[in-house]
């Protein structure tokens, strides 16, 4: 009896001591975050570049670098004089997109304007044009454009051309015109061509790329060079432990940093999220889940924080500007660079939030990248987790 | 049983291009304080990390508190305390964020084993809140040693935990350490400062490598060879190299204020042979060898193996 009591005991001296045993795993972890922001907290440069290159990012390709077309120079040659080349060059003076500097006589003289620099496009209206618009039904427009860049002069094409069959149509709306074929075009998802649509997912696949893997590689390998893994290696502490406490505060970070492109592009960019804004969230978690991986891995291959720098921003930046498709499109490019580019990330993340964002998919249209983004990050991460040493070298 | 053992461990390093433990042997007993002696390079750190299971031998076996380094690799990072060579805790955590992060990382408490490092902690508690980053040199190796004591260690490796410290630091610490050993901690400590040797059970002197010779810090002075004199004359440098040029000197070399001398012919030829040099003031008395000169001793006689 005595002996069965004992046992008994012993029984509940185990059950105890397992459930300590998870605890003190889980305060483990708890201090091991708790160290990590205050790393992250108590270095100004580390915040800095968390919180501040976002903010610059979108501040930079929202009003610097935009490919928007905003007062372009041009000048007006009419040579009808008439009420619809007057009509048309009020049309024109009115858009933001123009300013007319001036109305020239003579056509000799837009040579002249455009070797100035000054002027990026020339209208012309002939002679008689509001007779034959309205007695021949037909009647034609010069349209010069400095074509030295190119975007810009197509883009100003096209304007022109919109505002002027706009005027077509406002001149006779109900008119009938047999034979007369007109191509509508209409700009899905951002008619106004503007730029925020194309550059937001791009920032913020580069923001989250760039601290995630950046951050997780450089304080783990800070780990390494200030010999405190030296000391955490000699510990009960598991290598899981140690990655899995990196990875939790910059993804928290991270999830902050996301919040704070998306407010500014809703409310200073004017850009809408169309689609489940829960949805958007979940696969930015993915990405960020796939950048911290990629920062492990990086880190298990480097062993000073200058190199671990240069492989992610070498390893990141890079690609993600050039080859996700944001800033060159990808069917334009060489078939190897196109080949290449389905392995950055960043392409298939960009294809997502351009979904989501812009177009308001569900996730059922967004499935296959979700799954090829969740399939790179169990590659990274089970590469680094047997990567991880449990030695010195 | 002892609480180290080490049968023929060598280690290189660059792929074997670079030596770094070449054959050592050695026991610890359970509760000894046992030093490692020898200059930077000689291979200390090297088996600190040996036994603290961060590197795999080249060659042979060793044990820590009865198990093998390499397959019960994380019993024996329970066991252990390890304070490395270069100070390496959080230099952006304060005294007691360091602390208690490393007690969390150990799964204990500060105050589970508070009476182990009572003294300690109790001259770093006025600094609690500064960052470790920002402690005096003496002050961050007591809150390493801190950090490295949290959780009880049966055996503590120590690599060279007083460089950089200064005098009266150096002493306090190693008031602490023979408080340790009185728990029955055992201590593996190595340094450079050969004046701390006697503060050890034994010493293990250690050079490229090798070790020279494992004894008690008294026995390894006996064992020096020839008489030793300490010489002193107004002008030194010019004693020094005359002594050296006389063909009866085995040794000579300068130790603080004094020559040490060591020589095969007779007291008289040498002091006759000093008078023939014109030095003033000659003072020459036999002195008991010092930790210091065994070494100086081992390494002449290697430097002459070397150059033969």
């Amino acid at each position: 009896m005595k002996y069965f009591i004992n046992w008994h005991e012993r029984q509940n001296v185990r059950q105890i001591s397992t459930t300590c045993f998870c605890n003190e795993k889980m305060k483990q972890l708890a201090s091991f975050v708790k160290k990590e922001f205050y790393h992250v907290f108590r270095d100004w440069k580390t915040l800095l570049m968390l919180f501040g290159l976002p903010v610059i990012q979108i501040m930079l390709f929202g009003f610097a670098l935009t490919n928007e077309i905003k007062n372009a120079d041009i000048v007006v040659v009419d040579n009808a004089h008439d009420l619809a080349s007057q009509q048309i060059t009020d049309k024109i003076a009115g858009s933001n997109f123009f300013s007319v500097r001036k109305t020239l006589r003579s056509p000799s003289q837009i040579d002249a304007a455009f070797k100035e620099g000054k002027i990026k496009l020339a209208v012309v209206f002939p002679v008689n044009f509001n007779e034959d618009l309205l007695h021949l039904n037909k009647a034609s427009i010069q349209i010069l454009a400095d074509a030295s860049d190119p975007n810009t002069a197509t883009t100003l094409v096209n304007y022109i051309s919109s505002i002027v069959s706009d005027y077509q149509s406002q001149l006779a709306p109900t008119a009938n015109v047999p034979y007369a074929i007109l191509p509508e075009v209409r700009m899905l998802y951002n008619p106004d061509l503007k730029g925020a649509p194309n550059f937001v997912p791009g920032v913020m696949a580069m923001v989250l790329l760039l601290v995630c893997v950046m951050m997780t590689s450089v304080s783990i390998v800070r780990e390494k060079e200030l010999g405190t893994m030296e000391v955490l290696l000699v510990s009960p502490v598991k290598p899981l432990m140690v990655i899995v406490s990196k990875a939790i505060p910059y993804l928290v970070l991270s999830l902050i940093n996301l919040s704070a492109i998306l407010i500014l592009s809703v409310y200073l960019l004017d850009l809408p999220i169309k689609g489940s804004l829960l949805l958007l969230f979940a696969e930015s978690a993915l990405l960020i889940v796939t950048a911290l991986s990629l920062g492990l891995l990086i880190s298990t291959i480097t062993s000073s924080q200058q190199s671990a720098m240069f492989a992610s921003m070498m390893g990141m930046m890079l690609p993600t500007m050039l080859l996700s498709g944001y800033m060159f499109p990808i069917e334009n490019m060489p078939v190897v660079l196109q080949v290449i580019s389905n392995i950055v990330p960043a392409k298939w993340y960009y294809i997502i939030v351009k979904s989501v964002m812009l177009k308001g998919l569900g996730f059922s249209s967004i499935w296959k990248e979700t799954l090829i983004l969740t399939g790179m990050t169990v590659f990274f991460a089970i590469l680094s987790l047997r990567n991880f040493k449990i030695r010195l070298e | 049983m002892d609480a180290i053992t080490l049968t023929n461990i060598s280690k290189t390093y660059n792929k074997g291009s670079v030596l770094a433990v070449d054959d050592i042997s050695f026991n610890v007993a359970k509760g000894e304080v046992f030093g490692l002696i020898g200059p930077d390079g000689a291979g200390k750190s090297t088996i600190f990390r040996l036994l603290t299971t961060l590197l795999i031998a080249d060659k042979g076996s060793a044990t820590v508190a009865g198990h093998d380094v390499v397959k019960d690799f994380q019993t024996i990072r329970k066991l252990v305390g390890y304070m490395p060579g270069r100070f390496s805790l959080y230099g952006d955590l304060s005294v007691e964020e360091n602390l208690n992060f490393f007690a969390t990382v150990f799964n204990t408490r500060l105050e589970e084993n508070y009476d182990l490092i009572k003294d300690i902690y109790v001259q770093l508690e006025p600094f609690k809140t500064r960052r470790a980053g920002k402690l005096s040199g003496g002050m961050k190796q007591k809150l390493a040693l801190c950090c490295a004591l949290i959780h009880k260690p049966e055996v503590l490796f120590l690599d060279e935990p007083t460089t950089g410290v200064d005098v009266v630091s150096r002493k306090e610490f190693w008031e602490m350490l023979s408080r340790l050993k009185k728990v029955g901690i055992t201590i593996l400590v190595s340094t450079s400062y050969m004046d701390e040797a006697t503060r050890c059970d034994r010493i293990g002197l250690i050079l490229s490598g090798k070790l020279l010779s494992i004894n008690t810090p008294e026995a390894t002075v006996k064992a020096y060879p020839e008489k030793l004199y300490g010489v002193k004359a107004d002008k030194m440098y010019a004693l020094l190299n005359d002594l050296r040029a006389y063909q009866g000197t085995l040794s000579c070399y300068t130790f603080g204020e004094h020559l040490h001398l060591s020589f095969k012919s007779s007291e008289q030829e040498v002091m006759s042979y000093m008078q023939s040099k014109k030095h003033l003031n000659i003072e020459m008395k036999p002195i008991t060898p010092t930790v210091e000169d065994c070494f100086i001793r081992l390494l002449n006689n290697q430097n002459d193996r070397n150059s033969n």
